[in-house]
């Protein structure tokens, strides 16, 4: 194992976003605040409480979530995408690396920000509504689970976009849906029949519902499923990843 | 002695990637050998696959078939022994424009799994006239500046095998020649060079062989003395005391040229071949009472031959 490189990239990646860190955090703490308010003070007082859990309180995991996979999806694809776009690939596909060990640092790096960042809007949280965590370790647990699985997906988007649109494309068509039918603002049960079985097919449904199970103990789904399936899911990922390597896929011609 | 890079048989061909761009078979069953510790030259026209051929080496480009030894690495199969003894300066400035001259450089040395050493990556950005950038973005940098910054990321990780392509292109006069001097003292420390350059004249004064690439195929490896000797056409200019308005008809069987306005009579000969006539032809020149005050020879520069190796390429058709 290369470590140094791992960490070469690693800080590299990490020095990248510090230097445009008020950006970075900011954008993502003023947008969930304003969820907070919006949701969790002006349409939260008119609702009812979520088994027994305020529904300002029930946002907190679903809008942590919410940030950690566009965070994680946008921070991974553009780290790999802007070596591709600038150039600077050539001394990654030149170097005694390990593909494993590029990921490391790439995916290592992105989930690190995004986890970071997941923490400060946890913080931001206690500002606006009442928060308990039930299972500290289990938050943690799906926290840093959700944001390598990810960042694996952004690496993924990142290796095959060509185009800046692209880069975009997914995270707004795919990852932005999945997330908010993914159960963020709303408990599973709260939809009709047909679209509870739909909603199954979302694979954030399992994070999110993991993730709100460690807050409140509650769940839409039972956490040993939660969990089966964001492994599956990283799993996925780490196969794509693989098979783009090996082929070369959009890195070498 | 074994070869340091050892490339048999390689060849690669471009996908097409349709609709507009076809296939394109930019290197044809290469076989080269590199020596330990030698100044080896790529000479070729634009788009002749010298990059193609770096970029196989190196890994950044996948071979369609043949096989490259690195210091005896397979460069796939063993591709960290391989890259590691490598480095790398490519054609185009590839930077990242905002992290600042000691981070990148810092860098590349991390990639290469090699500890930390200020003391060495200081040294590399003050022989590159680089040490008083080097908290500058990397953006604030000049054309120039750049490609030295790619030396100096590719020196970093202290490499046995250095890639140099086109590595004074936009570099100036003063620093081109700073930049030859550490070529030499590279190869005088034992790292082996490859490079590929547009001007001529800097294999000639640089290379210890040269080889030359034409449509993908490599179509001759020589030593750069042997090849001076071997392809090169001399010269000899006479220089005459009063100026001819044409070549005198009883020296017409030497087929001289009438050059400078009709003050001096140009022979060309090979110097490989076994009777020069140069004997001959002063006898005559004498004989005709043509009387000249000096004599030069010229032999032909590495330029030259070059043209005429690529000309005589029959595929090559020059517009
Ligand atoms: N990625 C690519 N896809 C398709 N064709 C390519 C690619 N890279 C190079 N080529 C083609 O392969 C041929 C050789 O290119 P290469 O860059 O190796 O030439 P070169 O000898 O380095 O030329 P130059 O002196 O201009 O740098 C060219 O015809 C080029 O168009
Ligand atoms: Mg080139």
């Amino acid at each position: 194992m290369n470590l140094r490189a791992i960490k070469s990239i690693y800080v590299f990646e990490m020095s990248r976003w510090f230097r445009t860190i008020m950006q970075s955090i900011l954008s993502p703490v003023i947008s969930t605040s304003l969820y907070f308010i919006v949701f969790g003070a002006a349409i939260g007082s008119r609702m009812t409480d979520i088994e027994g859990v305020e529904y300002g309180s029930f946002l907190v995991p679903g809008l942590i979530m919410l940030m950690l996979l566009t965070q994680s999806t946008a921070n991974a694809s553009f780290g790999i995408y802007f070596p591709k776009f600038v150039g600077t690939i050539y001394e990654l596909l030149s170097a005694p690396v390990s593909y494993f060990e590029i990921v490391c640092g790439y995916v290592g790096g992105a989930a690190t920000k995004s986890i970071l960042l997941g923490l400060i809007i946890l913080a931001t949280a206690y500002l606006f509504v009442p928060v308990h965590i039930l299972h500290p370790l289990w938050m943690v647990t799906f926290l840093v689970l959700t944001a390598v699985t990810f960042s694996l997906l952004g690496f993924i988007i990142g290796i095959w976009a060509d185009g800046f649109e692209k880069l975009q494309l997914v995270p707004l068509l795919i990852i932005t849906p999945l997330t908010f039918l993914g159960g963020s603002f709303y408990s599973i049960d709260m939809l009709p029949p047909f679209w509870q079985t739909v909603t199954l097919f979302n694979p954030v449904v399992y994070l999110i519902s993991g993730f709100r199970w460690a807050f409140y103990g509650l769940a839409d789904v039972s956490i040993t499923t939660s969990l089966v399936m964001t492994f599956v899911f990283l799993a996925a990922c780490l196969t794509v990843v693989a098979r783009i390597f090996q082929t070369g896929y959009r890195l070498k011609s | 002695m074994q070869s340091v890079i050892s490339v048999t048989h390689l060849s690669k061909t471009y996908a097409a990637r349709p609709p507009r761009q076809a296939a394109f078979e930019a290197l044809k069953n290469v076989n080269l050998e590199i020596r330990r510790g030698e100044i080896f030259a790529l000479l070729g026209p634009n788009g002749a696959g010298k990059t193609t051929l770096i970029s196989i080496v190196c890994g950044i480009v996948t071979a369609s078939s043949g096989q490259v030894l690195v210091d005896g690495h397979d460069n796939v199969k063993e591709y960290r022994a391989a890259r590691a003894k490598i480095g790398l300066v490519p054609q185009e400035l590839h930077t990242d424009a905002f992290e600042t001259v000691l981070k990148t450089v810092s860098f590349s040395r991390g990639l290469w799994g090699l500890a930390p050493n200020p003391a060495h990556v200081e040294k590399v950005l003050r022989t590159l006239s680089l040490w008083d950038k080097k908290d500058n973005q990397v953006r604030a940098l000049s054309g120039g500046m750049k490609r030295r910054l790619m030396i100096a990321k590719a020196l970093a990780h202290e490499p046995q095998i250095l890639f140099l392509d086109e590595p004074t292109a936009g570099v100036d006069v003063e620093l081109r020649k700073d930049m030859w001097n550490l070529v030499r003292q590279l190869r005088a420390s034992g790292v082996t060079i490859i490079l590929t350059t547009h001007y001529i004249q800097e294999a000639e004064e640089m290379a210890d062989r040269v080889g030359v690439i034409s449509k993908g195929s490599l179509i001759l490896v020589e030593e750069k003395a042997v090849l001076m000797r071997k392809l090169g056409k001399k010269q000899l200019a006479l220089h005459l005391t009063t100026k001819l308005d044409a070549v005198p008809a009883a020296l017409a069987a030497h087929r001289l040229e009438l050059a400078a306005e009709g003050s001096e009579l140009v022979y060309s000969y090979d110097t490989q071949a076994e009777r020069t006539g140069i004997t001959a032809l002063l006898q005559d020149v004498a004989s005709v009472g043509i009387r000249f005050n000096d004599v030069v020879t010229k032999e032909s520069s590495l330029e030259e031959i070059f043209v005429s190796l690529v000309r005589r390429d029959p595929a090559e058709r020059r517009p």
